[in-house]
């Protein structure tokens, strides 16, 4: 079995001004192994919109990223109020961002499609109430 | 065309980043919604944005984008200069409206990208 690299995140769910500070860091961790940038780049946004989906919806989370040879995995973990319709949620355009959110230039009803977009693997698993698990992989 | 070119075009104030005025880009896009940057952008080197907040940065640093340019005379937040700095990231700011400078910048050669299909 080959070793994995892991990285953990906490995603303080109170500070729109600091979102993506996780992403940054991967972003970092993954030049310095070596990995290409077109691949750093797929991670990255992904996370990224991940990661702003859970400072706007959900109050923050936690991130987990795990490296092996020939992908990367990207678990993505809130106790928001979930996604009713996840098909919905799919849909390009379809927001429950707030007005606030969109003047900040997010909410667009873009997030979970692009992280869709970007990767070449990914599961929701959400429950109204509980929360919200998002795992998406991008092959290397 | 060079950074040091779209400043002289957009007779744009430099924020920080001086010392990479000499690189090159080849593209750019202009949006104030990061969602779409992030969703329809494709190696596009600059983005100019109407937008003030520190997303904007973290966005283009995602896009692995070399500069912004705020129009409309906006100035940047203190974070948004800081992040830009740390990440080597051209800032500037010019009193353009965000159609002219699009349009200036297009016939002098800067052009867009395809869309992401």
């Amino acid at each position: 079995m080959s070793d994995l690299l892991t990285f953990h995140f906490d995603v303080d769910g109170d500070d729109f001004t600091s979102a993506g500070q996780a992403s940054v860091q991967i972003k970092k961790n993954l030049r310095q192994l070596g990995i290409s940038p077109d691949t750093i780049r797929r991670v990255s946004i992904a996370m990224y919109e991940g990661e702003i989906n859970m400072v706007i919806h959900a109050g923050g989370g936690e991130a987990d990223v795990s490296v092996s040879e020939d992908q990367v995995i990207i678990v993505l973990k809130d106790q928001g109020p979930g996604i009713p319709n996840i098909e919905q949620a799919m849909q390009e355009g379809f927001s429950t961002a707030p007005d606030a959110i969109r003047s900040l230039g997010f909410g667009a009803g873009m997030g979970l499609p692009n992280m869709k977009r970007y990767t070449d693997f990914m599961n929701i698993e959400s429950e109204v109430g509980k929360g919200t698990t998002i795992t998406m992989k991008v092959n290397i | 065309m060079k950074i040091s070119m779209i400043k002289e075009l957009l007779e744009a104030d430099i924020v920080c980043g001086e010392e990479n005025l000499g690189n090159h880009v080849y593209s750019a896009c202009g949006s104030d919604m990061m969602s779409d940057v992030l969703a329809f952008v494709k190696d596009q080197a600059v983005l100019l944005t109407g937008l003030v907040n520190s997303q904007v940065i973290r966005t283009a640093e995602m896009m692995d984008m070399v500069c912004v340019v705020l129009v409309r005379s906006k100035l940047p937040t203190p974070e948004m200069i800081e992040l830009a700095k740390e990440s080597g990231i051209v800032l500037l700011s010019s009193k353009k409206r965000m159609y002219d400078a699009c349009g200036i910048l297009y016939t002098n050669g800067l052009v867009g990208n395809k869309l992401r299909s």
